[in-house]
């Protein structure tokens, strides 16, 4: 019973981190039609500014910190997109090319100024005590990172129901000629959007930093699991990416627990069954 | 044509002299320099044990003024970004472009395995680093020795610690899902349960793991678990197996890379009481590690470890065969043979090779203190001359096959 309660709590966290890293990769997917393989390197930049930042300033919150990476990582995200991706607009096999080009650069820019070596993101002092519940103990700061990314689902949600902004961006999901033709400035919007899907992937990595430490190869490990978490849940669907996240923290928790042999496909699995059978995804709003 | 008499005599003659300028010139100071090449990981993942690599070399070198045995010494660093491919073009460009009279590194056992034939090949004096146990066992090269350890020669002092001294009974192994993890899980399995300890789980983690969450809470109640791992990822199981609260139920004890110097620059009060094993501790109390140790944490402000300290005893092993030779490089096998025989006294202690090219040497168990405000692996019990088979007998022990992740059989895991 234990067994399963306590990789249960493990799914949701795991599922939560995902979904701070996929919900903005998801975005801009959704609406520029571009496979942003800098993300995974936009999360690791999070991460090193945390693992910075909370070793160098003793009494600096773990949230302050996620919200100034946010900003920063969207700023570089920002600057990114307007100088070499809009450069690029009808070329979109070049943007994915200098995505990747892009996450390269960062990784070895970390490597430079950091190092080599791993380097831990201190868990908030008053969440380093583990939760005790019914005899079992859960690390605490795991159920936080739950709260967060609900937190940050709402605030999503909201954003794209319920403002001007997350209108348009549908908008421009739904049918990017259309929009343009009725006026929405696409172009702007997308660099918006960049901004906005880079930041929630900086504040991400800070918040995923105590369970994963910044390291270089950081970023090469969690690209792919933002990109099975989209191609799952469904491409430009903030749904399909929370409920994508939480499915895949379950699926590789409970996997890599009950068939460990299966650790290195098992999150595959899922996504061959998805691509074969449902290739727009669980929650797809556009065909792949 | 006819040569004359006169001609004839006067031309050996001028070979002669041209002869033993040669040959004097060997020894003096003009003499072309000894090259040696350093394959090292600068960039990507491995690039913290490749840069204490150069750094330590270099410092190694500097001390000698960038001599050894009379001859100035010109070292070349070849970045391998620790992958196999870009390892092997290196290699062959030290050698056939560089004309390297030596070879030291590379860090991972898939790189030194990639370069391994060729450099047996092209005849290539080597100071191997990596630990793949067949490199020196099943397969052995004459053209190769290797002065740290196998992946499980430190392994067995520490598990037969842990079944006499620290009376362990049961004991969990976890390991990144790789040659080096398999080989030194299986050693440490196979002294451990010969002294009557039982391995209950052994875990084997993929190297691109995300969340090590799953992991931690399968780990079954035990005595001890064992970390078989290298670079940061045992150091992020740790991280986690800590704050599940699991380190107040069961003792952590690691393996020569899990708690290493660089692994612990990084950590908190929490690795404190971590007992690890390896060939060399910054800590080591002998007069010349008593010199090398303050010097580069003096200069590059950390304790050297695994990898600084790799390159420093490969230095200290080539300058005891150089002596040995007089400065000659050129005979190739001359070289080999007297670095077979150096017998050097290290920062490490005495290192001797066995027929085989692999170090004979001492292993310490180590545990994690506090020293100056910073953590330190402070040796606790030596084990002398420790060799790569440990206390079983050589030809039984090359008649198995190699140590892999099921061999030698698990037989006491429980359901």
């Amino acid at each position: 019973m234990q067994f399963w309660i306590i990789q249960g709590l493990n799914s949701l966290s795991l599922g939560g981190l995902l979904f701070l890293l996929s919900s903005g990769f998801s975005l801009i997917f959704g609406l520029m039609r571009l496979a942003n393989l800098t993300h995974g390197a936009f999360f690791m930049l999070g991460t090193y500014f945390a693992a910075i930042a909370l070793r160098s300033y003793d009494g600096l919150n773990i949230w302050v910190t996620a919200l100034g990476a946010g900003v920063a990582v969207a700023a570089i995200g920002g600057l990114f997109e307007r100088l070499v991706l809009a450069r690029l607009r009808a070329n979109p096999l070049g943007q994915v090319l200098v995505t990747l080009g892009m996450s390269f650069i960062i990784s070895d820019a970390c490597l430079m100024l950091w190092g080599g070596d791993s380097i831990p993101v201190p868990t908030p002092q008053n969440l380093q005590a583990p939760t005790r519940l019914f005899g079992f103990v859960f690390p605490t700061y795991r159920l936080v990172l739950v709260g967060c990314a609900m937190a940050a689902a709402v605030m999503l949600y909201l954003l794209l129901e319920l403002t001007r902004l997350g209108a348009m961006i549908r908008a421009g999901v739904d049918d990017g000629q259309m929009a343009r033709a009725v006026g929405i400035p696409v172009s702007r919007l997308f660099t918006l959007v960049f901004c906005l899907g880079a930041g929630i992937a900086g504040a991400g990595g800070v918040l995923g930093g105590p369970i994963l430490s910044a390291y270089p190869g950081l970023d090469a490990d969690m690209l792919p699991l933002a990109l099975i978490v989209v191609i799952l849940g469904g491409i430009g669907s903030l749904l399909g990416a929370f409920i994508g996240s939480f499915i895949i923290g379950f699926i590789y928790t409970f996997g890599t627990a009950l068939f460990p042999e299966l650790a290195y496909i098992i999150l595959f699995l899922p996504m061959i069954f998805v691509i074969a059978f449902r290739p727009q995804g669980l929650f797809g709003r556009v065909g792949a | 044509m006819t040569i004359s008499r006169r001609r004839f005599v006067g031309g050996v003659a001028g070979a002669a002299i041209a002869n033993m300028t040669a040959s004097s010139l060997v020894f003096g100071q003009n003499s072309e320099p000894i090259r040696i090449g350093l394959l090292a990981a600068k960039t990507g993942p491995l690039a913290s044990g490749g840069i204490d690599m150069e750094l330590a070399l270099t410092m190694f070198l500097k001390e000698r003024e960038n001599t050894l045995a009379g001859r100035k010494v010109e070292l070349i660093v070849a970045d391998t970004a620790g992958v196999p491919a870009t390892a092997r073009t290196k290699a062959q460009e030290l050698i056939e472009k560089n004309n390297v009279h030596c070879m030291m590194g590379p860090l991972a056992a898939f790189e030194a395995l990639a370069i391994a034939d060729y450099l047996t090949e092209k005849e290539m004096p080597t100071l191997g680093v990596a630990a793949a146990e067949n490199m020196t066992q099943r397969h052995p090269s004459p053209w190769f020795v290797r002065l740290t350890s196998t992946s499980a020669q430190c392994a067995y002092p520490l598990a037969d610690y842990s079944a006499k001294e620290l009376n362990y009974k049961k004991i969990v192994t976890i390991a990144d899902d790789f040659a080096y993890g398999h080989e030194m899980c299986a050693g440490f399995q196979r002294a451990f349960e010969d002294n009557g300890g039982k391995i209950i789980q052994k875990i084997f983690t993929p190297l691109a793991t995300p969340d090590y969450g799953s992991y931690v809470a399968q780990v079954k109640s035990a005595d001890a678990i064992f970390l078989g791992t290298a670079g940061s990822n045992g150091f992020r199981f740790l991280r986690q197996f800590i704050e599940y609260g699991l380190k107040d139920k069961m003792a952590v004890i690691g393996g020569m890379t899990a708690l290493d110097e660089s692994v612990l620059r990084n950590m908190g009060d929490e690795a404190l009481g971590i007992l690890t094993t390896s060939w060399y501790s910054a800590e080591l109390d002998n007069p010349f590690n008593k010199s090398f140790a303050p010097a580069f944490r003096k200069q590059f402000k950390y304790d050297p470890g695994y990898y600084a300290a790799s390159t420093y005893v490969s230095g200290e092993v080539l300058e005891a065969a150089l002596k040995a030779t007089k400065g000659n490089v050129e005979d190739k096998k001359a070289l080999m043979a007297a670095i077979r025989g150096s017998n050097a006294e290290t920062v490490r202690g005495l290192v001797k090779f066995d027929e085989f090219g692999n170090a004979t040497g001492n292993v310490y168990i180590r545990k994690v203190t506090k020293a100056d405000g910073r953590l330190v692996n402070s040796v606790i019990k030596t084990y002398p001359d420790v060799t790569q088979f440990w206390t079983y007998d050589k030809a039984a022990f090359l008649q198995n096959p190699v140590y892999s992740r099921d061999y030698p059989p698990a037989k006491n895991l429980e359901p």
